[in-house]
């Protein structure tokens, strides 16, 4: 539980999510989202509760979390003056590994995001939808245990939001845990489960096709609009 | 140590990279300089004086002569009534006039200033010139000698005063720009997330400013001696060791800013108000702290570039040594922990919540 004040952001929610799986995080604006993710990047601490993230308990460890997670955060997160491969390099030594590592990897990545030839472009030159994909691509660099996806796909268009997801595909099968928000429904049905969140308590939790036979509604649009109709506090 | 100087890498790069800020950043001190040096300047020469006399006697002409010699002024006209010279100067032709009286020869005595008071201080010095000039012949009993800057030039005050605003600014600017930038792009988030000491970043942001600050300051000390032709009378070493207290208080300064600040502009507008205007109100730059009503004398002892700048005028112009300005340093270097103490402080705090 995660409370402002009076005002209890994130309030008695408890679930666990496999090694490997991609869960998506639902909720409407202000349902509380944020503030959990928050919380299990080791950037806030609960009022009360406990929960561990890669087996570290978020409440004493959250040093030793910081070091097996990967995050990318709402905003476009590399910088624009830097071109791709000292983004690249950056990121990667600020989680320890070896330069001879980075060398070969950065190749490997470049190569796999067809980039060879942008390696030394400024990421600012680059369209929108390449740098989300270099930027998800950074943020597992190092291989963590889980990365954190706060809405990736904000502002891309649909073909590039399909690449994308190959990319997280690719990582979950690689056996990273993939945790990820989103705004977009057809995201939502990719998912191996979701959670959706109402006035920050999880009021619905399973696959997809759970939830669309729960609440018998013909698809995730559905379910989300019938969730989010029963919120009280304000949303957005 | 690595991520420390990739960090330090990655800042230089950022620096590098913004041709247009490098180039404001190093363009304003020289700038700055020559116009200081050169064109502003409150030095008296050239007055335009017009002489009001109705004869022509020996002393009077002698009077006169004087004036014409000296660089201070040029005498435009000479004319026969006060009257003529008051309305000479209501139509801006002239800033000076000087009455001779009609006995002016026997009694040694009996002059008059009509002068141009829109400025006062302007017209005190012009008045206090004529003075020493008319009445000052050589066996005069007041005699003056002016120590540190004998050729009354007004660089010898401009320079240390343009380095205490500069140094603030740039840092302090500088500095909380770069943080806030890195909220409002988000990856001041992702660096929070990672493995990182905040701490770190902070240190890594400031090495690669501090270098700068000093690079500006070696400039102005440079172009002070070269173009400005003033001299460095006290030790190079002290300057740079209290230029370097001061450009840390700066720096501290920055990082403070930009715990409030939330946006670049914020940053910008709050440095840029905070400490450029007290700066050069009442830092003594333009106009001396002790002619100031006691309530601006207080707030003036609360702004840092006050100390540096007079502790500078100690150390480039009159050429004392260190022990001369330990109060000086004392309480810049004060303010420094305090503030860097302060900003630390709320930095962690915002981290944790």
């Amino acid at each position: 539980m995660k409370a402002f004040g009076t005002f209890h952001a994130v309030d008695d929610i408890s679930f666990s999510v496999r090694r490997g799986e991609i869960f998506g995080f639902l909720g409407a604006n202000g349902a509380g989202k944020t503030t959990a993710m928050h919380m299990l990047t080791g950037l806030n601490q609960p009022t009360s509760g406990t929960g561990r993230v890669c087996g570290y308990d978020i409440r004493t460890e959250y040093e030793q979390i910081k070091r097996h997670i990967g995050y990318m955060s709402q905003k476009f997160s590399l910088y624009e003056d830097l071109t791709v491969s000292e983004n690249i390099r950056l990121f990667a030594g600020i989680y320890g590994m070896k330069d001879d590592e980075i060398t070969a990897k950065t190749g490997k990545l470049l190569r796999q995001l067809k980039f060879e030839d942008h390696a030394n472009d400024l990421v600012g030159s680059l369209p929108l939808g390449w740098k989300q994909k270099l930027a998800f691509s950074v943020s597992i660099f190092h291989e963590p245990g889980v990365v954190f996806l706060d809405e990736p796909t904000g502002g891309v268009d649909p073909a590039t939001r399909r690449q994308f997801w190959e990319l997280i595909y690719d990582a979950a099968s690689r056996g990273i845990t993939v945790f990820v928000t989103t705004h977009y429904m057809d995201e939502a049905e990719y998912c191996d489960r979701i959670s959706i969140m109402v006035d920050g308590k999880i009021r619905a939790l399973g696959t997809p096709d759970d939830l669309k036979r729960q609440f018998q509604q013909p698809d995730m649009d559905h379910v989300f609009t019938y969730l989010a109709r029963q919120a009280t506090k304000s949303s957005d | 140590m690595k991520p420390f100087i990739s960090f330090v890498i990655k800042e230089t790069r950022h620096i590098l990279r913004d041709k247009r800020t490098m180039l404001i950043l190093f363009g304003m001190p020289v700038v700055l300089m020559l116009l200081f040096g050169f064109a502003i300047t409150n030095d008296v020469k050239n007055v335009r004086t017009v002489v009001v006399t109705s004869q022509r006697d020996h002393q009077t002409q002698a009077a006169i002569d004087r004036l014409a010699a000296s660089e201070y002024f040029t005498i435009t006209a000479t004319i026969p009534t006060p009257k003529e010279a008051e309305r000479l100067i209501r139509s801006q032709k002239a800033d000076l006039a000087v009455v001779f009286a009609q006995d002016f020869a026997s009694k040694h005595s009996g002059v008059q200033f009509i002068v141009d008071g829109a400025d006062p201080n302007m017209a005190q010095q012009w008045t206090t010139y004529a003075q020493q000039v008319i009445l000052n012949p050589q066996n005069s009993m007041v005699n003056l000698k002016l120590l540190y800057n004998p050729r009354m030039k007004s660089a010898y005050n401009f320079v240390p005063a343009i380095m205490g605003m500069l140094l603030l600014l740039i840092c302090a600017m500088m500095t909380s720009v770069s943080i806030v930038r890195e909220k409002e792009q988000g990856t001041m988030e992702v660096l929070l997330v990672s493995p990182v000491q905040p701490l770190m970043i902070i240190v890594a942001k400031a090495v690669p400013y501090l270098l700068q600050a000093l690079l500006i300051l070696l400039i102005i000390l440079a172009m002070s001696a070269t173009v400005l032709d003033v001299p460095l009378q006290g030790s190079l070493g002290w300057i740079l060791l209290v230029s370097f207290i001061y450009i840390l208080l700066a720096l501290s300064l920055g990082l403070f800013i930009s715990n409030v600040a939330q946006t670049q502009f914020v940053a910008l507008l709050v440095s840029a108000m905070m400490l450029l205007l007290p700066t050069v109100m009442l830092s003594g730059m333009l106009f001396p702290v002790e002619s100031m009503p006691r309530i601006l004398q207080w707030i003036s002892a609360i702004i840092p570039p006050r100390y540096y700048i007079q502790s500078m005028r100690k150390l480039m112009i009159m050429g004392v040594g260190i022990g001369e300005v330990w109060q000086e340093v004392t309480v810049l270097s004060g303010m420094t922990i305090a503030l860097l103490v302060a900003a630390l402080k709320n930095f962690n705090k915002r981290l944790t919540v």
